[in-house]
């Protein structure tokens, strides 16, 4: 059978709300400025990656559609270079747009299952707030463990380089007063910036 | 001159010939840095994706231990750290909500931050506090004859930086100038290395460093300076995965400090030089020694010869 997809949005898609909520977010409040130039989709350097360009994912997310830019690769290549947030003529800092996006989806649970990116953010998150610092090899391996463990065998090379010029250590980085961390984050809502 | 200094996770780790080549240079200039006690990570682009407000609070954490330690000045060469450290401050500034949540959370261990810690980068300390001028009297062995494509990544300069322009910085071709290099036209100096991409998402990543290698490569670089260890390690580590891809790799990635230490005549072999994986061969001339006082006759073989 052949699978056949839609290729334009129904006004059944929106959610409705979702732009007006991102736009008052600390960050994101330019949103409603964006004139649709594409400055941003061309100065990015990831955007031929991406499944919708940035330009597309601020029209996207303005205009309540809201499903498709949590599951989109988009959020996630972006890099967080600010090349298209010093060059926006609008100044829309859409670099942290991407971060209020990543967030939902990591939120909601719609991120692509074993798609490296948000493992990865995951991963480095829980490090830190566990040991208070990041010790980059187990955060490696970590990431190798939870999506693609053959990627440990194509990197072989490189471990092998970088045990020859002494920069692996396998000792676990952490900080002295580890309590403080959780009794100062206790108190932080996380989704206290998510509007209603 | 005494900063509290932030070296991060990656100064510890991979980037550790960053902090092996700034701290002597720092000590040999003058510079006292004191290491924040018990600093914490800064969240890096990973916090920011996950948690904004604990991404802050976390990051707020060490500004805080600066101003206990009675510190007004906060370096963190990291350019991820420099960014993080500042975006806290921004949104602590302009985010009435975002200070009361700061506020709170670090009220709950005994600290406190009032929002003047500056954050500042290493080449804005050597350019601004220090000096071309005053680095140029500590240049011993300048870097005759090398030519550097000066490579800043993005967020040295984007999008916080007051030191030095978001579109074309130019601190650190300034200061390779003064140390003696031919700094290389390099346009692509603040174009992306793909940060984590290269081990997440390699097709893309890995593709953004070859980029920059071909760039330097074409522009006749002996070596790429960095600033950042996520740069460095990118345009370093990867050589066999881009060799495979696109052909040999043959411009080193240094640090701008080891650079720096190469030119006021630090011993390399105290400089990190020999953590890169493609090797940084390179030394500058030894010193003309230093003008003997005319005290002996002059001797046909010495003076000067006139036919």
């Amino acid at each position: 059978m052949m699978l056949v997809t839609r290729t334009i949005k129904y006004d059944a898609d929106r959610v409705k709300g979702f732009g007006r909520e991102v736009m008052s977010v600390p960050g994101c409040e330019q949103l409603s400025h964006c004139i649709q130039c594409g400055t941003c989709s061309g100065v990015c350097p990831l955007s031929i990656y991406m499944d919708y360009t940035p330009r597309q994912v601020m029209a996207l997310t303005r205009a309540d559609f809201k499903n498709e830019v949590l599951r989109s690769h988009t959020i996630w290549l972006c890099a967080s270079c600010y090349a298209c947030a010093v060059e926006c003529p609008r100044e829309i800092r859409i670099t942290d747009i991407m971060y209020e996006l990543k967030q939902r989806a990591i939120h909601e649970q719609i991120y692509p299952r074993h798609f490296p990116i948000p493992v990865l953010a995951r991963e480095f998150s829980q490090m830190v707030l566990k040991q208070g610092r990041i010790t980059e090899l187990l955060l490696v391996l970590k990431l190798f463990l939870k999506t693609d463990w053959r990627g440990a065998l194509a990197n072989w090379r490189m471990g092998w380089d970088l045990f020859k010029t002494g920069r692996l250590s396998l000792a676990r980085e952490h900080i002295q007063q580890r309590a403080d961390l959780e009794r100062m984050l206790a108190g932080v809502d996380g989704n206290q910036g998510a509007g209603p | 001159m005494k900063y509290a200094y932030f070296p991060g996770c990656s100064l510890k780790g991979l980037g550790r010939a960053y902090e092996e080549s700034l701290l002597p240079v720092m000590k040999h200039l003058g510079v006292e840095l004191e290491e924040l006690q018990d600093w914490n990570c800064c969240g890096a682009t990973a916090y920011m994706a996950i948690d904004e407000a604990k991404a802050c609070v976390l990051a707020a954490r060490n500004l805080a231990l600066a101003q206990a330690g009675g510190h007004q000045q906060l370096l963190a060469p990291c350019a991820a750290c420099y960014l993080v450290l500042n975006k806290t401050k921004h949104y602590f500034h302009e985010y009435p909500a975002m200070k009361a949540t700061v506020d709170r959370a670090l009220a709950a261990i005994n600290l406190s931050y009032d929002g003047n810690v500056a954050v500042r980068f290493p080449l804005e300390v050597l350019l601004t506090d220090i000096g071309l001028d005053a680095l140029k009297q500590h240049v011993r062995r300048p870097l005759k004859g090398l030519k550097v494509a000066p490579y800043y990544g993005c967020q040295v300069v984007r999008p916080y930086a007051e030191f030095d322009d978001q579109y074309n910085p130019t601190s650190m071709d300034r200061l390779l100038e003064v140390l003696g290099a031919t700094v290389v036209r390099f346009p692509l100096k603040t174009k992306c290395c793909g940060g984590s991409l290269t081990g997440t998402v390699p097709e893309a990543g890995i593709r953004l460093v070859y980029i920059l290698h071909n760039e330097a490569r074409k522009r006749g670089a002996d070596c790429l300076a960095t600033a950042c260890p996520l740069c460095q390690f990118n345009l370093d580590a990867y050589h066999s995965h881009l060799t495979a891809q696109y052909g040999p790799v043959v411009v080193p990635a240094v640090y701008f400090t080891q650079l720096l230490g190469l030119a006021l005549g630090l011993p390399a072999e105290q400089l990190g030089l020999d953590r890169a994986a493609i090797p940084f061969l390179w030394r500058p001339p030894e010193p003309a020694p230093p003008p003997a006082t005319q005290t002996e006759p002059m001797t046909a073989a010495s003076g000067p010869k006139y036919s």
